[in-house]
């Protein structure tokens, strides 16, 4: 949970406000001009299946650009130092290369509407239902967590109440998802990637010429922390200590493969916007396209989390002085004025509201889609379930905004919640790769691993590591193990139960497994998709060694 | 459609057909506006209101952003990057597909 400091008060003026104004204002203007494309539920939840790769690829990449992942990544930098790129070149990139190259074809091609819809064909209703609730409930508790932020960062840097930021705030994302659907939502996010680029960037350019460069940061935290505070892989020996509290092995398996795979390639808020995008090429391109702006902001994040730590040598060493947390708003203090100041108030706050805006929009699609029209009322004209779908996205903002007023007294049990939440992703993972790959994997096998892998990293968690059952030296390092921990689990249990049950029949699984094709007709590639350069395997590799060719000023 | 699996109907083979015809019926692609001239009517917009604040920079404003004039600059990007968008919404204009005949519902 963010935690700002007092005496981070920003000196914003009019013009500050006036450049936030008008953000608002373009904001609910998408939502009315997109409420006219609305005509289907497919319309609503996918865009109606249409857009081209550009613009679900950033998209896609800005859905994970929210505020807590800025202020957090940032804060992870002023903590732990140059490590925490691993959450982006191995943590990420792999990952997003694995999704578009060999899990699109089957999510895509199937025409599945959303993640657990994909779960119910392969296996059946009890996994598809168990995964559409925890994934309903998650989705609606992490928007009031990230709404509850929000107005904690307000309320520090801007002095607005805690219920009027998150009134005003619930409210603009209310209205714009309910009238446009995903394309608001969508649309919302390019044009957030863009405005919080256009504050990052001159934040780290000021930032750098403060402290000197680069060659200054690396020769004052290489005196103050030790030369591997900013190297990549240095004392990540099995057994030596690091600020991370993770081995390579750890960081590896445990966030490179299993916690990274598990979040990029299955959470629906991510999956959403490639199934909304045109055809199977443009599809697969999405996670593609959002791997290279991925690989490059650390240097936005990161790095300005770096310069904080040089400026203010006592973050995070006090309890009620200034925290990992606030290095960007104290930078946004001291070096930005007026003007640009507000584009990057403006940026925070679109950031904020754009990752709220992706849990409840995927929140609808799973709610309306996968429990309501599946299981509660069936066979309704289409028009019921748009209607639905919106009276869906009023509930959950609602009971996103009442999450965030009731964690303004718990904040503690919210950040257990998220931690909690997480474990979700990695067994559903599981699921996944298995049943994609293992075509005798059966439908209960499917249910019990994904119940046994998520069990299991609770257990990891909550007794192993919180009763120090085992000894894990950080939260962190405690999240990598507990992903391990469900990955071998879930799978274990997989493996067990298929030998003992019986599988679906093969025709029935056509299109969900690897080496089968959907029936029909394959689509035909769209035009101009043949050029070199929208080569979805050109695109990935590219990606994946760029971003190992980021890791070598780091490594030596 | 092969009519091979017409005698046992599979759930997905179901579903997708549904999908299909909602996509038939899907008006986004028709009516959705291009999110490119958003962009670019608001970096032009912030452009201009940031450039005219560089421009009339304060020596304070200056000397606290390290002595870079950094809203001159940064109005100067935004302005760039939202004339680009437009530029390029200019040379290859979405082009709506064959309009699906509408009920006239509205």
């Amino acid at each position: 949970m963010l935690h700002l400091a007092e005496g981070l008060r920003l000196p914003t003026n009019g013009l500050d406000y006036t450049l936030l104004g008008i953000y608002f204002a373009v904001v609910l203007g998408i939502g009315f001009a997109a409420r006219r494309s609305v005509k289907t539920s497919l319309d609503f939840f996918l865009s109606g299946r249409s857009l081209p790769a550009w613009i679900t690829g950033l998209a896609f990449v800005a859905a994970n650009l929210g505020a807590t992942e800025i202020l957090g990544m940032a804060a992870n930098g002023a903590q732990y130092g140059v490590y925490t790129v691993h959450w982006y070149w191995i943590g990420a990139i792999p990952a997003m290369v694995f999704l578009g190259l060999v899990m699109m074809p089957f999510y895509y091609g199937s025409k599945v509407r959303s993640v657990p819809e994909f779960l119910l064909h392969r296996f059946g209703p009890s996994s598809h239902l168990l995964s559409s609730v925890i994934f309903a409930v998650s989705s609606v508790l992490i928007a009031g967590v990230n709404l509850y932020a929000l107005a904690l960062v307000l309320k520090a840097l801007l002095g607005w109440e805690l219920w009027i930021s998150i009134v005003v705030a619930g409210f603009f994302v209310l209205a714009y998802i309910t009238l446009g659907g995903l394309s608001s939502a969508i649309y919302t996010e390019v044009l957030q990637f863009f405005v919080i680029l256009a504050a990052l960037i001159p934040l780290t350019v000021v930032g750098l010429k403060r402290v000197g460069g680069w060659g200054g940061i690396s020769d004052t935290l290489s005196g103050e922390k030790g030369s591997a505070f900013m190297t990549a892989w240095d004392g990540t020996g099995i057994g030596s200590a690091n600020p991370l509290g993770a081995n390579w092995l750890t960081i590896v398996l445990g966030l490179g493969f299993v916690m990274s795979f598990g979040y990029w390639t299955t959470n629906f808020a991510e999956v959403q916007r490639a199934l909304s995008a045109k055809n199977l090429s443009a599809a697969q391109r999405t996670p593609l396209i959002a791997a290279f702006p991925k690989i490059f902001i650390p240097a936005v994040v990161v790095i300005p989390g770096l310069i904080a730590l040089v400026m203010e040598p006592t973050l995070g060493k006090t309890e009620d002085g200034l925290q990992y947390n606030d290095a960007i708003p104290v930078l946004m203090r001291d070096l930005l004025p007026n003007g640009v100041l507000g584009i990057a108030v403006t940026g925070l706050l679109a950031a904020f509201m754009a990752g709220m805006a992706a849990n409840i929009s995927s929140f609808n699609t799973v709610f309306t889609n996968d429990i309501w029209a599946a299981y509660l009322k069936k066979d309704q004209p289409d028009e019921h379930y748009v209607a639905t779908a919106r009276w869906v996205t009023v509930v959950g903002v609602l009971i996103g905004m009442g999450t965030a007023f009731i964690a303004s007294s718990f904040s503690n049990i919210m950040n257990y919640l998220q931690t909690l939440f997480s474990f979700f992703n990695v067994p559903l993972f599981v699921v996944f790769i298995i049943g994609m790959f293992w075509k005798k994997t059966t439908p209960a096998a499917g249910f019990w691993g994904l119940l046994s892998g998520t069990v299991g990293a609770m257990v990891n968690y909550f007794w192993f590591y919180k009763q120090g059952v085992i000894d894990i030296p950080s939260d962190q390092g405690a999240n990598f193990v507990s992903s391990i921990v469900a990955f071998v689990v879930g799978s274990v249990v997989m493996v067990a139960v298929t030998l003992f049950t019986k599988p679906k029949p093969a025709e029935e699984l056509a299109g969900l497994v690897y080496g089968t094709r959907s029936p029909g007709e394959p689509e035909p590639p769209g035009k101009g998709d043949d050029a070199w350069y929208r080569k979805p395997a050109l695109l990935g590799w590219g990606a994946v060694i760029l971003a190992a060719l980021c890791y070598v000023p780091f490594s030596f | 459609m092969s009519d091979s699996n017409s005698s046992s109907k599979p759930a997905a083979q179901q579903v997708a057909n549904d999908v299909e015809e909602l996509e038939r019926r899907s008006q986004t692609a028709a009516r959705l506006f291009d999110v490119r001239r958003i962009i670019g009517g608001l970096f032009v917009v912030y452009g201009v209101i940031v450039t005219i604040a560089g421009v009339f920079a304060s020596d304070e404003d200056i000397k606290k952003a390290q002595d870079i004039n950094i809203n001159l600059w940064t109005g100067i990007a935004m302005l760039v990057l939202g004339g680009a968008f437009l530029v390029w919404l200019r040379l290859s204009p979405t082009i709506p597909p064959p309009a699906v005949e509408d009920t006239a519902s509205e």
